[in-house]
């Protein structure tokens, strides 16, 4: 909570491209810090947002499930 | 310049449909060329007016004109005619009526912009000719092109997909169109409505503008009317009570269960709102919006949840098989709402929509899934006595015959 403006505004976000996104949960598993998987297998952003503010300490976690996305569906932002 | 519009007859609600456009003759000798304005001026005159696209998001005029203009790229502008919404007539009406008001605004935005292109992309249901022979005749450089693609074919990203000769589905919306469309470069898709609104506006200023609709919804806008009533487009100001749409239709309220505003991504109003205002923040106290105009007033003898239910089920069709929250929860959303429209249903299946809605809403590349799952939510709060008859075993909208 004591985050400031300054602070979230200095953060990237995890961009999902949901038209390439096909299920293959290794984000979640990678990241579960900040995603979920549906019954289905498609991430859910735990925060509700469409695109998750990554905080500073999970940057190289949320790089390396972008990186391990067979599809290409995730970049930091 | 407010006097000009008087002059012409264009102090009621009757503007765009008002233009005597039968010939460009014609067209010209009542409402004259439609002025040359800077795109420093168009904006500030359209926020002024406080114009909204009229294709369904409802989004301010003022602040696309100003996103495409901020790109460095010469801009390509495109008139949107696909109407895929299965209710809706008014674009086809609109160019068939007054082609030469939709081209003006088209290149009203053009020159502003300097753009590269106009195009012109009508859909299935529109036939081109009557405008494409009006084009010839003010010898335009307007592509008129046909398009395909179903409900979600006049979605901007999927029609600029298709422009471009790609598959015409909606795209990630993390390259918007504004900054990369049509030919990679920035683009503007406007609803032929709206561009209709801006050749008027052009001419007779927001002052004349906002003499219709109410102050924080100015203007008029078409509707498409059907259902339980006397079908047709018409020309209303923006704030027109809903009861006095109906009554002016013919339709007789006492036998409406419901009326769907909006369209198939809208919201079904039970007959307690009938009263509301059509405009923003009229409707907001019921989570609905004009959207695309479509007015469809329910017969009491039709079972709200059967036609909601294919309503639904048509929508999953819809869904252009990309992203897996719509592929795998649309399907299941109307599969729960068909076993819903049984008398006798499981009580549980209530709950299951509002989860459905949670699973599927904000998780794809549209807003398709969003749209269907707030359409099916209204459903059941429209018509939740109807609900409680199927779970009690009853459906009193059974036909007379």
């Amino acid at each position: 909570m004591s985050m400031s403006i300054w602070e979230a505004n200095a953060m990237p976000r995890l961009l999902i491209d949901r038209t390439r996104c096909d299920g293959h949960g290794s984000c979640a598993e990678l990241l579960p810090e900040l995603l979920d998987l549906d019954g289905w297998g498609y991430p859910i952003v735990r925060s509700g947002e469409r695109d998750p503010v990554v905080p500073r300490h999970l940057e190289p976690l949320a790089r390396r499930a972008a990186a391990a996305c067979p599809l290409l569906a995730l970049r930091l932002g | 310049m407010t006097a000009h519009a008087l002059d012409l007859g264009l102090q009621g609600t009757q503007r765009l449909l008002a233009a005597r456009d039968s010939s460009l003759d014609e067209h010209l000798r009542t409402l004259g060329p439609v002025p040359a304005v800077a795109l420093c001026e168009l904006i500030s005159i359209t926020e002024q007016a406080g114009l909204t696209g009229r294709g369904g998001a409802g989004f301010p005029t003022a602040r696309k004109l100003r996103a495409v203009g901020e790109g460095r790229r010469r801009p390509v502008v495109v008139g949107n005619a696909m109407e895929g919404e299965y209710l809706s007539d008014k674009d086809r009406t609109l160019l068939a009526r007054s082609p030469h008001l939709v081209l003006d605004g088209l290149e009203l935005l053009g020159r502003a912009l300097h753009a590269k292109r106009l195009i012109l992309a009508t859909g299935e249901r529109i036939d081109s000719g009557p405008v494409r022979s009006a084009v010839r005749a003010r010898r335009a450089e307007i592509d008129v092109r046909d398009m395909t693609g179903g409900f979600l074919g006049g979605q901007e990203s999927a029609l600029v997909s298709q422009l471009n000769r790609r598959a015409p589905v909606p795209q990630d919306p993390h390259t918007p169109v504004y900054a990369r469309g049509v030919d990679g470069r920035p683009t503007l898709v406007v609803n032929v409505e709206t561009l209709a609104h801006l050749a008027l506006l052009a001419r007779f200023g927001p002052g004349w503008f906002r003499t219709q609709g109410t102050p924080d919804d100015p203007g008029t806008f078409l509707v498409t009317l059907s259902g339980a009533l006397r079908p047709g487009v018409q020309e209303i100001a923006r704030g027109t009570r809903l009861g006095a749409l109906l009554d002016g239709a013919g339709a007789d309220r006492t036998r409406l269960s419901g009326v769907l505003l909006g369209g198939y991504h809208g919201t079904w109003l039970p007959p307690q709102a009938f009263d509301v205002a059509l405009s923003s923040t009229g409707l907001a106290a019921y989570g609905a919006r004009t959207g695309a105009g479509i007015v469809h007033a329910l017969d009491s003898t039709r079972c709200p949840l059967r036609v909601s239910a294919d309503i639904v089920t048509y929508l999953a069709r819809q869904t252009s098989g990309q992203c897996g929250p719509c592929i795998n929860g649309m399907p299941r959303m109307a599969d729960t709402l068909q076993r819903l429209a049984r008398p006798g249903a499981d009580p549980r299946l209530v709950a299951e929509v509002a989860r459905l809605r949670g699973l599927i809403t904000g998780r794809g590349a549209c807003a398709h899934p969003d749209g269907s799952a707030r359409f099916a939510m209204s459903a059941l709060t429209a018509f939740s006595g109807h609900v409680d008859e199927h779970l009690g075993g009853e459906c009193h909208a059974t036909p007379a015959d």
